[in-house]
């Protein structure tokens, strides 16, 4: 019966169409064979074409052109249910643990402080990299010498409003000039999916360590690996030193 | 044609006597209706689909920045997505390793092989004139069923070197990513219209649910796969107006 079953399979071809051109194995071959080359030169094209959109996606206000594969724009990812949302009114920034005065900023206090600005790369590290965007902020290092970090001290704790997503940072890096407290991206206030009214941007590290949604800072003298650390990712996540990537750093 | 009564052998009459239509061999009659879709191609369909949609919807979560925002739970969403992805093949190998293959093994062959007037169809407007002698599937069906399944290996491909990046160099991480996004956008949009033509063809929407297709049905718009079944004249095709058009 089997064999039976297997010849009938086979006349398949003399039944349907003598004249026919078997094309089907062919084309998914060749697609199978599209794919690989695109895995191993898909790199180099997408930075291409990331270059040709850069002016269209720059000022694209639809978001259609984000669609596009490869046209180097920001992925959104957050970890709770639905994006958390807070408005300027209501944000406020309490930075506590080992320090002399804890503060208490709200927005407008915020952005009363001396700005720094920075345009510099963002790195995911899934490999996504959006050039050249334009930051607004306080150093975060400025929050600290406001509040006085004690003696013994080591780390920073980084809490988001969202309830959910921590980052870890040691103080030695949170101290670097390129680490800002940033209500600003791409010269307008940043927006709630990108993490406003105001997040964290870490410039030589992988984008997870630019928590989003910021709401607290605690100085403690001991690591507390965050979110995604705890999931495996490098607590120091220096672009193109760790998460066994080799990626070019931000200039 | 000898293949013709083949196909309608005595294994499949058998059957036909005892089982109910939606049981059935596929390219047989039973009274006015033509058996198109197995059991075990229609179960093949629609755990597909579901797996499918799946890694879609879940696709469209991580991809579309807007619905990223409205969905989050970027861990849930991605796990969601991956066991999809890797579930796919899981029914065609499942079917593909028995005898029930029959049905799916001879579709599949007929998907793949574009006759004359396949060419004829895509070439031309407009497509329902009746005089195409169209075979079981027409044109379009069977370029969007090779499409789909170039793309699902493409797909499973990118998506392990994305999930399983380690062993990767950056370069192929991010040239597996911008493949995976390419196929998930052609993925949409074939999906996209595969479900809008079926909804505006109820009788072959039907046919992927009962399995079968009524004989004036088939007669009328897919002459050729009608003939072969219900065992026409074959001298009549020598003379159809296809050939001479």
């Amino acid at each position: 019966m089997a064999v039976q079953g297997e010849a009938e399979g086979d006349r398949v071809e003399q039944v349907e169409g003598r004249d026919g051109t078997p094309v089907g194995r062919r084309a998914v071959l060749g697609m199978v064979g599209l794919g690989a080359i695109g895995v191993v030169i898909g790199a180099k094209v997408q930075s291409g074409v990331a270059r040709a959109l850069r002016p269209l996606t720059l000022n694209d206000r639809t978001g259609l052109a984000s669609l596009l594969p490869g046209s180097g724009t920001f992925r959104i990812y957050s970890v709770t249910g639905s994006l958390p949302s807070r408005s300027t009114s209501q944000w406020k920034l309490r930075l506590d643990g080992l320090v002399d005065t804890p503060l208490d900023l709200n927005y407008q206090q915020l952005r009363a402080l001396a700005p720094t600005h920075l345009t510099k790369d963002f790195q995911c590290v899934t490999g996504w990299r959006v050039s050249k965007v334009a930051w607004t902020g306080v150093k975060l290092a400025d929050l600290l010498d406001k509040a006085g970090v004690r003696a013994g001290a080591t780390h920073l704790r980084l809490y988001s409003f969202d309830g959910a997503y921590t980052e870890s940072l040691t103080l030695a890096q949170a101290r670097r000039d390129d680490v800002l407290v940033a209500y600003e991206m791409l010269g307008k206030p940043v927006t709630h999916e990108h993490g406003g009214p105001v997040r964290l941007y870490v410039a030589p590290m992988y984008g997870y360590k630019s928590l989003k949604w910021l709401e607290r800072i605690e100085v403690v003298n001991t690591l507390v690996p965050g979110y995604w650390e705890d999931l495996g990712y490098d607590v120091d996540a220096f672009i193109g030193q760790s998460n066994g990537r080799s990626d070019t750093p931000v200039s | 044609m000898a293949a013709t009564t083949s196909a309608r052998g005595p294994r499949g009459s058998v059957e036909l006597g005892a089982a109910p239509v939606s049981a059935a061999t596929v390219d047989t009659q039973v009274g006015d209706r033509l058996v198109r879709f197995d059991r075990v191609e229609r179960t093949l369909h629609w755990a597909n689909a579901v797996l499918l949609l799946s890694c879609l919807v879940t696709g469209a979560a991580m991809y579309v920045p807007a619905l990223s925002g409205l969905v989050g739970r970027r861990r849930t969403v991605e796990n969601i997505h991956v066991i999809s992805g890797l579930a796919l093949p899981v029914p065609f190998v499942a079917v593909l390793l028995g005898r029930w293959r029959r049905g799916f093994v001879r579709d599949a062959k007929r998907l793949g092989r574009f006759l004359d007037d396949d060419w004829r169809w895509l070439r031309r407007r407009p497509r329902r004139s009746g005089r195409l002698r169209i075979g079981k599937f027409n044109a379009g069906q069977k370029v969007n069923a090779v499409l789909v399944a170039g793309l699902l290996p493409v797909m499973l491909l990118s998506g392990a070197v994305m999930q399983w990046n380690q062993r990767f160099s950056d370069a192929w991480r991010t040239g597996a990513t911008f493949v995976h996004d390419w196929g998930f956008l052609a993925l949409f949009v074939l999906t996209v219209a595969h479900i809008a033509k079926a909804l505006a063809e109820p009788v072959l929407l039907r046919s992927m649910v009962r399995g079968w297709v009524s004989v004036s049905w088939a007669a009328h718009h897919r002459p050729r796969w009608h003939d072969e079944v219900v065992g026409d004249d074959p001298a009549s095709e020598v003379g159809a107006p296809a050939d001479g058009a």
